[in-house]
């Protein structure tokens, strides 16, 4: 099964565009990604910049609005995220723990859906919906 | 392990999964015996099982368990009876090394473990032990998993697989097998020893060759994270790559080769909207990893070529059967074996149409290799009844079901052969 660690720095909401983690931090979390990597349970990693160089789309009313970053409302935000491949839950949050995380930083583990989790109204739907993607030819190319 | 519903348990369960391979192959340097490494460790973590519930878990729980481990393996040594001299020595040797209080910088401590895990794992891959119980030792020593996960991921009862680790180990210890990493000539024919366990494992879930399910994805994530680590662990060795680059781009289609129902949908029929395009293009790097260290002629790393035109090809008609063709002539040249045929013959259909493939796949109907594998009937049934002759085609479908351990590949052949009739 497949997790998602999604790392959550508190602060991230109000930071300026371009602000980059500083390079001591940055050397532990390598470590850290390195040990994910060796012990073959990293499938993919990403930071992201920061929301003020972020929009948010909102559809209130059932129409797109635009809205530029930072976001006043935004409590707390994504600044990057680990895909893991591990047998279980608690092994995911095992590895979580061992996250060279600083006082304001907060990981949350959630697991990524299968399509086998989903009931079979939504598996049909999802189904006519990648026969649909891939006559129209707009699946990505690998 | 006996796993209570208590959170603890289910912690230690998983501090064991990650940390259980690094563990018993430091340990395994100093006692110098896989067989004692791993009961060492399995002590340790009884004793984890037995004080953490009442003491919480450590804020190092590898350290526990390595320092539980030790103290275990001194108490051992010191009670041993010592009957000559060179004994002695080597059990102050040992103590030393086990006592050794100065730990090295992590840097250097980080690639001993590695030094180790790759020991381990030419270790537990040793051709002195049985094919079978490699897969079995391999999967204990360095996936984390317990005896019962392994007879359930194998459908085998569990006592069994106990009996095939405890034989392995023996085998190891009879043999003195020396804890180290081939060299020179050597190292060629042990890697693919390792190669091929890996392989083992992942193709069992990947096309089971036996029970209910199609796939058991339990066992392709196991030789996948397997493959990945020793990846890194050999990151110079062209063939790891092409492993890795295989599994990862045969996996990537898992979703899509099984059915609403359960059955097998065959690699042309797949739905690619489904195939996953993270593990694709994690496959495309690993083969482009072989290749760029020169190993784009080597057994996996041609398979993953082949993998790689299928993952490549947006729809099934814009496969590139010639090129793929011409993979199979390379693999032929350098593992002939009539399984490499049979594919061969199947691509040449594709190519060059069905008559040339069958020609291929009548040319093998004599090899005893593949007298009891359900797959040369089952190409037969499709290329005949590609040329429309029905009653060939669905007397091979009826052989290929009577020789298929699987049950759901069963139903799809018989299915297949009821179709020829209706035609």
């Amino acid at each position: 099964m497949r997790f998602m660690m999604l790392m959550i720095p508190k602060g991230y909401e109000t930071a300026p565009p371009g602000e980059m983690p500083d390079a001591k931090a940055v050397e532990a979390m390598m470590k850290y990604n390195e040990s994910l990597h060796k012990a073959g349970v990293l499938l993919a990693l990403d930071g992201l910049h920061p929301p003020s160089m972020g929009a948010r789309i909102s559809f209130e009313g059932g129409k797109p609005r635009v809205t530029d970053g930072p976001f006043a409302e935004a409590k707390e935000v994504v600044g990057g995220y680990w895909m893991i491949q591990v047998k279980s839950r608690d092994e995911a949050i095992e590895w979580a723990k061992r996250c060279p995380g600083s006082p304001n930083e907060v990981i949350e583990v959630r697991q990524v859906q299968e399509m086998s989790d989903f009931p079979e109204d939504v598996k049909k739907a999802a189904e006519g919906f990648e026969k649909m993607q891939a006559k129209s030819g707009q699946r990505t190319r690998a | 392990m006996a796993v209570t519903a208590t959170d603890t348990h289910r912690t230690i369960e998983a501090v064991w999964r990650i940390e259980s391979a690094r563990l018993i192959a430091s340990l395994a340097r100093v006692v110098r015996d896989v067989g004692r490494a791993e009961e060492l460790a399995q002590d340790a973590l009884v004793a984890a099982l037995e004080q953490w519930p009442v003491s919480g878990i450590p804020d190092n729980p590898a350290a526990w368990l390595m320092a539980t481990a030790k103290h275990r393996a001194i108490d051992q040594l010191r009670r041993q009876v010592l009957h000559t001299r060179k004994e002695e020595d080597l059990t102050r040797e040992i103590e030393q090394q086990l006592e050794a209080a100065a730990p090295a910088p992590v840097e250097e401590a980080d690639r001993e473990i590695d030094d180790d895990l790759l020991r381990l794992v030419f270790t537990a891959c040793h051709p002195v032990i049985a094919t079978e119980a490699r897969v079995a030792l391999t999967l204990r020593l360095l996936g984390g998993l317990t005896t019962a996960e392994i007879a359930r991921a194998f459908l085998v009862a569990e006592p069994t697989i106990a009996q095939r680790i405890v034989r392995a180990k023996r085998a190891l210890a009879d043999a003195r097998v020396p804890f180290e990493v081939p060299r020179g000539a050597e190292l060629g024919a042990r890697l693919s020893s390792v190669l091929e366990v890996i392989y083992l494992v992942f193709n069992e879930g990947y096309a089971a060759t036996a029970g209910d399910d199609w796939m058991r994805p339990g066992l392709c994530e196991d030789a996948l994270r397997l493959g990945r680590m020793l990846a890194e662990l050999a990151p110079a060795e062209p063939e790891v790559h092409g492993l890795v680059a295989l599994m990862e781009i045969q996996a990537s289609r898992s979703a899509a080769r099984v059915g609403a129902s359960g059955e097998p949908i065959l690699l042309l029929e797949q739905n690619r909207a489904r195939w996953d395009h993270l593990l694709i293009r994690r496959g495309l790097a690993a083969l482009a990893r072989a290749e760029a260290l020169g190993g784009s002629g080597g057994p996996y790393a041609l398979q993953a070529a082949i993998a790689a035109c299928h993952a490549r090809a947006r729809t099934a008609e814009e496969t590139g059967w010639p090129r793929i063709v011409a993979y199979y002539d390379a693999l032929a040249a350098i593992a002939r074996s009539p399984v490499v045929e049979l594919n061969r013959a199947v691509a040449v259909s594709m190519a060059s149409g069905p008559a040339a493939g069958l020609a291929l796949a009548d040319a093998l109907a004599s090899e005893p290799a593949l007298a009891s594998y359900h797959h040369l009937p089952a190409v037969r049934g499709d290329l005949l009844f590609k040329l429309g002759r029905m009653g060939e085609a669905r007397s091979a479908f009826e052989q290929a079901a009577a020789l298929t351990r699987n049950a759901r590949e069963r139903h799809l052949l018989l299915e297949r052969a009821a179709r020829c009739r209706a035609a």
